[in-house]
């Protein structure tokens, strides 16, 4: 008799725990073009064998926020269940003109342009729902961003835990040294979310920071 | 010859103003007073040079501002924005310090915050040691 009361309730406050643990939400934030929906889409396809979103040479072809729910990665013999979140890419400016230059026609360029802001507005109203935030820069770029510096000032006000990736390693402008001295303060991750290449380092540092997360 | 090219130069940078404001002219308003005054200044086409910086929240929000505009005024494509503040590499004393005149002067005074409409600014190009402000044609 002692025994079942003493089971029921360890049963009781396990089921408990385990019932309340939500999926630990992981944004993918950054610049246009630097490649979030691409490491996301690894991801998801590496442990659930399904995309998230389409990529494309054409600067904000991520134009409104794409979930993917119960990813479970598994990085040595650990697991973790993320919900994983691609936000469209922020910027200070959006020309319809630039989408031309990609072959676009006047009409579709205009309408992309309109979701293009209204995809930063959502992103932006993103930032208070996240757990964790990786911000995916692209390596061959100046980081030097002011973009950049308000997205971390951002989380770092929220208390979010951040990593910065730095990806296209694979192409030879990158430059994974400027993005370290230019946020010495973060721990930067070089990648190729294309190629596949470092991303070993990136789950084991994702897996640490999700530690973090309260 | 040469003073032909100089004046033609001259006509060339005739369409924009630069506006200095200094920190104590937003130190008192709250964010939604100090993001409209900002905006205010760069839909008028001038490149404001503010003394000080917004805090993060208070820039996304500029962003987020700026994108809603962009649909509703004719022309306007956006801004270029860039804060030039120090690399907190200033030591221990160094922050004491800064951390001081910060509390007495109630904000970042030691930052500056270059904010322009995209129509004339192209780009602001950063790197630590320097800043390039450049213009459209």
């Amino acid at each position: 008799m002692a025994i079942k009361v003493f089971k029921n309730f360890f049963k009781r406050i396990f089921t408990g725990l385990f019932k309340g643990k939500k999926d630990i939400k992981l944004g993918f934030y950054g610049p246009p073009n630097a490649g979030k929906t691409s490491l996301a889409n690894r991801i998801c396809k590496d442990f659930t064998g399904e995309e998230i979103g389409s990529v494309s040479k054409i600067p904000h072809e991520t134009r409104s926020v794409q979930f993917k729910e119960k990813v479970e990665i598994e990085y040595k013999g650990k697991k973790m269940t993320f919900k994983m979140i691609d936000t469209p890419g922020i910027a200070t400016k959006i020309d319809y003109e630039d989408f031309l230059k990609y072959k676009v026609g006047k009409k579709e360029a205009r309408i992309r342009a309109k979701e293009a802001t209204q995809g930063v507005i959502e992103s932006i109203k993103w930032l208070d729902d996240m757990n964790v935030v990786v911000i995916v820069l692209d390596s061959t770029q100046n980081p030097y961003n002011q973009v950049n510096i308000t997205i971390i000032g951002n989380l770092v006000a929220r208390k979010i835990p951040v990593l910065i990736v730095a990806n296209k390693i694979d192409l030879k402008k990158s430059d994974v040294k400027k993005i370290e001295s230019a946020f010495p303060e973060y721990e930067v991750v070089g990648i190729s979310a294309r190629k596949g290449e470092n991303l070993e380092e990136f789950y084991e540092s994702v897996f640490k920071l999700a530690k973090k997360v309260k | 010859m040469k003073k032909k090219r100089e004046n033609r130069k001259l006509k060339k940078i005739k369409g924009f103003t630069m506006q200095f404001l200094p920190y104590s002219e937003i130190k008192n308003l709250d964010s939604d007073e100090r993001i409209k005054k900002i905006l205010k200044i760069v839909l008028g086409n001038s490149i404001l040079i503010l003394q000080g910086k917004l805090k993060p929240e208070e820039e996304s929000r500029l962003i987020g501002d700026t994108m809603a505009m962009i649909e509703h005024v004719p022309n306007f494509k956006g801004i270029e924005l860039a804060v030039i503040a120090g690399n907190g590499n200033e030591g221990f004393f160094g922050k004491i310090k800064h951390n001081i005149v910060n509390t007495l002067s109630g904000g970042e005074i030691g930052a500056i915050t270059i904010i322009g409409p995209a129509t004339i600014v192209k780009e602001i190009k950063r790197d630590p040691k320097k800043i390039e402000l450049m213009l459209n044609k």
